[in-house]
């Protein structure tokens, strides 16, 4: 079902957590809300589920106001950054809560909970650990069931604050992809809270960044990398390195290819793969020295370093993939030519 | 794999092992002769002469003590003060706890503060407290005179002084293993659309039974086990309005000495009986 936040605020004493958000999220999405720690990503999804109550402002589910609906009766789905299992039921009995709970008249059979207990159980590919309790299970374990038990009361909305925050790195990859998967089969809107760039642009279909308690933008991953809409956007996703004009000569900037004459604005960030460098020519003035690289897989990491006029070194990164870096047969310390090829500006 | 299937190295049986905070031997053994003979001269010494003294003319010597009316009247005043303070205090505690450890609200480190207070205040203070309210020329004196309700030298004063001074043990017992635990489970369950009501006996309840269960013990064990604030507020009334514990000092004072031991042996036993459950309620938490 389709969300809808208009005019959401929310302040802990004076300081505001949230400050007028206003949110579309179409049916069928899965949106990471991605920001840095304290942007309110947590706070925003609590006020959608019901946990915390805004200030101001209403929340839609699929058109219907619920903001004046407890938790319990806004059908959503909530799984928690450190499951919340329920530490004295089984496996079965965690994900049997939502269907026992229910009223006598919705309730169903014993039949049709054991069924569909089981049938959760297989798609999350756990059914084998029915009987055991919470803490016999592995964190990535548990982070399943707690799916499982949000998905059995069949929620219109499934929200996930950071789910994968507390698990190894190994497990986390696995989870993403399986989590993305099973929302292509189950296609329900879904809302999940990182502060991993990454795992949003790998996870989600819209990502939605904030910070202090604004909207800096809401886009596809691709949208959001290719077109930052600001300064913050740029920064917190990906790699990037920034120029300010004021700092930096105008001449050289020229020389690698950026055009100044004309500048767009005030700081220019340039991601790391679109810097191209080669072996310098000795008449070039605009060479910058090869300080060091790292290996990101089949990528190389490139640090530069360019001596600008009041004796102080900035370090510029490349990205070039591995074959493409060892043609050039550079080494420590060779001075090197480099060439921008696109650069978003900011004011 | 459990430690008792895995393989024993030799050699390890007859190296001792030599770890840097290892004290030696005799330092080890003296604090252990220390220790046992403090318990032994304090706590098993006193102990064994209270269940001596109470059989020292004969069991029926014993019996016929313990069959006096007025014994019997205060086992009962006891068993009655104690069967009302706990279930209230159970409540009390429950409901602090729960408040402290659920919601946020101004006055809430007052409050956690206050639920001490009975630990920190002397029983008597907290007897004469209840004098000052209720006594006859305390504030409520003039008027409870006037409509005939006795609270001071009476049953409901007992009570009154006993729940002041059992208050802390059910909450004090919860609020560390409720903040510990958060409220997320609770949070979990009511976003699978439970109830509030069902929320609390179906996920709060069983995660803290075992302490719950151990808070109202150590009440209990104290309900019926209090002298000080009782005392000043009992009056002493034979018969009447003295609790088991009143009752042992009052047969001491006549030089009564079976009559007061037999008392005292019943209080014992119910030490002994409350430390037992004790240890098998850790036992339990322990083995989860």
């Amino acid at each position: 079902m389709s969300i809808l936040l208009s005019n959401i605020s929310k302040k802990f004493g004076t300081f505001a957590a949230l400050d007028q958000i206003n949110l579309e999220i179409p049916e069928g999405e899965l949106v990471a809300l991605l920001g840095p720690s304290g942007c309110g990503k947590t706070t925003l999804l609590r006020i959608i589920a019901g946990l915390e109550s805004a200030d101001e402002g209403r929340v839609l589910i699929s058109g219907q106001d619920k903001t004046d609906h407890d938790v319990s009766q806004r059908g959503i789905g909530f799984v928690f950054q450190h499951y919340a299992l329920f530490r004295h039921m089984t496996v079965f009995e965690n994900v049997a809560f939502g269907l026992r709970v229910k009223s006598r008249r919705e309730r169903p059979s014993e039949a049709i909970i054991r069924k569909k207990v089981h049938d959760l159980l297989n798609l999350v590919q756990l059914d084998w650990l029915h009987d055991r309790y919470p803490d016999q299970l592995s964190g990535g374990q548990r982070q399943r069931i707690a799916l499982a038990r949000a998905l059995a009361v069949e929620p219109s909305v499934l929200l996930l604050d950071e789910p994968f925050g507390a698990l190894d790195a190994g497990v986390r990859k696995d989870l993403r992809q399986w989590l993305r998967n099973l929302h292509h089969d189950l296609n329900v809107t879904s809302i999940f809270v990182t502060h991993d760039q990454e795992e949003a642009m790998e996870v989600a279909s819209q990502v939605v960044v904030l910070n202090h308690g604004h909207i800096e933008q809401q886009g596809t991953p691709s949208d959001i990398y290719d077109h930052p809409s600001n300064e913050f956007v740029s920064k917190f996703i990906g790699q990037t390195n920034v120029f300010n004009l004021e700092e930096h000569d105008a001449d050289w900037l020229q020389t690698a290819g950026l055009p100044t004459t004309h500048q767009k604005g005030r700081v220019a960030h340039v991601r790391p793969h679109d810097i191209v460098i080669a072996k310098s020519t000795d008449d070039n003035d605009a060479f910058v020295i090869l300080k060091d690289w790292q290996h990101l897989g089949s990528l190389i990491r490139i640090e530069l370093v360019k001596s600008s006029v009041n004796g102080q070194s900035a370090s510029v990164y490349a990205e070039m993939p591995n074959d493409q870096f060892r043609r050039l047969q550079l080494n420590k310390g060779d001075k090197v030519d480099l060439r921008i090829r696109h650069a978003h500006w900011f004011h | 794999m459990s430690a008792a299937t895995q393989p024993v190295n030799p050699a390890r049986l007859f190296v001792r092992e030599q770890r840097a905070l290892q004290d030696p031997n005799w330092i080890k053994w003296s604090l252990i002769a220390i220790a046992l003979s403090f318990i032994g001269l304090f706590i098993c010494l006193p102990l064994g002469l209270v269940i001596f003294q109470a059989f020292s003319k004969g069991i029926a010597t014993y019996w016929s003590a313990l069959a006096q009316d007025d014994t019997v009247a205060a086992i009962k005043l006891t068993l009655l003060t104690a069967i009302i303070t706990v279930p209230l205090n159970t409540v009390f505690g429950v409901a602090a706890a729960w408040a402290i450890t659920q919601f946020e609200f101004p006055g809430k480190s007052l409050l956690t503060t206050l639920i001490d207070l009975p630990f920190s205040v002397s029983p008597v203070i907290s007897g004469f407290i209840f004098v000052l309210l209720f006594g006859a020329q305390g504030w409520f004196g003039e008027w409870l005179n006037a409509h005939d309700v006795k609270i001071i030298f009476a049953v409901p004063g007992i009570v009154l002084a006993t729940l002041f001074i059992t208050f802390p043990f059910v909450a004090r017992q919860l609020i560390p293993l409720m903040q510990e635990m958060g409220n997320q489970e609770e949070e979990a369950a009511l976003s699978l659309g439970a109830s509030g009501w069902k929320t609390f006996w179906a996920v709060t309840i069983p995660n803290i039974k075992w302490a719950l269960l151990y808070g109202v013990l150590l009440c209990n064990a104290r309900a019926m086990g209090e002298f000080g604030a009782v005392s000043v507020v009992s009056g002493h009334i034979r018969g009447v309005t003295n609790t088991l514990p009143l009752h042992v000092e009052v047969n001491y004072n006549d030089y009564d000495v079976v009559g007061a031991f037999a008392g005292a042996s019943i209080l014992a036993a119910l030490a002994i009986v409350t430390l037992i459950l004790k240890t098998a309620l850790e036992w339990r938490q322990a083995n989860r």
